[in-house]
């Protein structure tokens, strides 16, 4: 059986459990809402438009904030590649940065910018710069010597060796960074939004909440989620796979 | 003399940083077009004197002129191949032998250029290929075409077909003569095959491990092609091996005395 069948049965035989349990009375529909009911408040959503202003909203902090995130990321691992001072100083403190989870920056990101979308991208960015930038780092750090003998001998050499050479060796490294960034810029503007102002899938999410709709509650983490798999397994995984061929690893 | 090493020394810090030599008194002339094989076993310093050769390694002390100009970095008179094929696995073939060109010749310029070395390589028909989709032996002459496509002067070979199979080697061997007869380029052929450096050279030097130093210095007198001449290659294999066999010896037992020493 192909792993894709396989998939939908699973997910076929949760959903039926799900609503099965929901109309034998197992648990009451404040507690967990029943597949139907998810359904119907998703439906009632995308109809009245307001879930599509809300991915609108989303999907332009996130796209801001990815941006910055991957130009300053990649600038920050060029720097720390190239300069033992600067790795020694700014690289050891970036990995006590990437564990701190970009969200306990909004509390101050707030207070600097205001509640608002300059606060959201803010952490969006802190999410995805570091990672960025230590990958970048790795990677061109890891470029084979061969290579950089061969061009040598051609006459390459400085930035043309950089630009030619170099950065483009580290393409792989490039990709997964981009992709980690992503995951990491997409959980801190979720993180953000639901803190924050609207509209946005987070904000959503936590005025249903407050309002006791659980459905809703329930169909936005289901979108969330649904965004993410597709984001990450279709686009990056799919360019890391043809990357990775392509560069003989 | 076209490319002449004098004195030339060359010592690294080993782990305990205690200086270790590697190439000890490099005295070597070389003509313009000969083809010279540097023939010895692993750890003769061979590649390091290649790489020297290059630019990519300074030496300690000595030095090395090609026509009368010392040697202090990488150039483009001299074309270099390794033994892995270095080739950019972003760039497709014909790419790839553009390279070197890219500053010096508009691109129309440079795609006649590398479309006439890849002829030479017969790859007309693999240009828009990237490398990861070619075999071993197809890689290894994309990068001959690209150290030929800038013109050098000097063609060095690392152990170029060191990591092919027998049947492409052979194949590789007759291409390579081919070239070298119709290029003219003085060539550097490192090796540790003997036979290899028969088929190929006017001269083989041939070195001595630890330090590394020049042996003997056998002039190839053999008619071309070789093939023809089977019986003249194997006594010279033999007269050869006579040289290389106490070095073979030594670098086995020492690698024996260091097994029992543990």
């Amino acid at each position: 059986m192909k792993p894709a069948i396989k998939r939908i049965i699973f997910i076929v035989i949760l959903v039926g459990l799900w609503e099965l349990g929901s109309r034998l009375g197992l648990w009451t529909e404040l507690i967990l809402p029943s597949p139907t009911s998810v359904f119907t408040a998703l439906y009632h959503g995308f109809a009245d438009k307001t879930l599509i202003w809300d991915l609108i909203a989303s999907f332009r902090r996130l796209a801001i904030g990815l941006t910055l995130a991957l130009i300053i990321g990649t600038s920050i691992g060029i720097l720390i590649a190239k300069s033992k001072t600067a790795d020694d100083t700014i690289g050891s403190m970036l990995l006590a940065l990437q564990s701190v989870p970009s969200i306990v920056w909004l509390p101050l990101a707030i207070m600097w910018f205001g509640l608002n979308d300059k606060a959201v991208i803010f952490v969006v960015i802190l999410g995805g710069t570091f990672v960025m930038a230590l990958n970048i780092r790795t990677g061109i750090k890891n470029v084979s010597p061969l290579y950089i003998r061969a061009a040598q001998t051609m006459g390459s050499k400085g930035i043309d060796l950089f630009i030619r050479v170099i950065f483009p060796a580290s393409i792989p490294y490039v990709v997964t960074g981009s992709r980690l960034a992503w995951a990491f810029a997409w959980r801190a503007l979720m993180a953000g939004e639901l803190l924050s102002t609207g509209p946005g899938l987070g904000y959503t999410l936590s005025y249903a909440s407050d309002f006791g709709n659980m459905s809703l509650v329930i169909g936005v983490i289901i979108i969330i989620g649904i965004i993410g798999s597709i984001v990450d397994q279709l686009i990056f995984q799919r360019i890391e796979k043809s990357v990775a061929n392509r560069w003989g690893l | 003399m076209f490319i002449s090493i004098n004195q030339l020394n060359k010592q690294f810090l080993d782990k305990n940083d205690q200086p270790t030599t590697v190439l000890k008194d490099i005295e070597l002339d070389i003509e313009k077009g000969e083809f010279v094989s540097i023939l010895g076993p692993s750890g003769c310093g061979k590649s390091t004197l290649l790489s020297i050769v290059a630019g990519l390694t300074s030496a300690t002390n000595g030095e090395i002129l090609v026509e009368d100009k010392k040697i202090t970095k990488p150039g483009k008179d001299r074309g270099m191949v390794f033994q892995e094929a270095a080739l950019f696995p972003w760039i497709n073939v014909i790419e790839n032998v553009m390279f070197p060109l890219k500053k010096e010749m508009s691109k129309q310029e440079a795609t006649a250029q590398a479309k006439k070395y890849l002829q030479m390589v017969q790859l007309s028909n693999y240009l828009e290929h990237y490398p990861h989709e070619l075999s071993g032996g197809m890689q290894q002459r994309v990068s001959i075409a690209r150290a030929l496509a800038m013109d050098p002067e000097i063609l060095l070979m690392d152990e170029p077909f060191g990591a092919l199979d027998e049947q492409t080697r052979t194949r590789l061997h007759g291409q390579l003569e081919e070239i070298w007869i119709k290029t003219k380029k003085t060539v550097l052929f490192v090796t540790h095959s003997i036979s290899e450096s028969i088929k190929l050279s006017d001269r083989i030097i041939v070195m001595g491990t630890r330090p590394g130093t020049i042996l003997t210095d056998i002039k190839v007198d053999i008619p071309r092609p070789r093939r023809e001449h089977k019986e003249d290659m194997l006594e010279l294999e033999e007269h050869v091996m006579s040289y290389l066999k106490k070095e073979i010896d030594k670098v086995v037992s020492e690698e024996l005395n260091h097994e029992t020493s543990h």
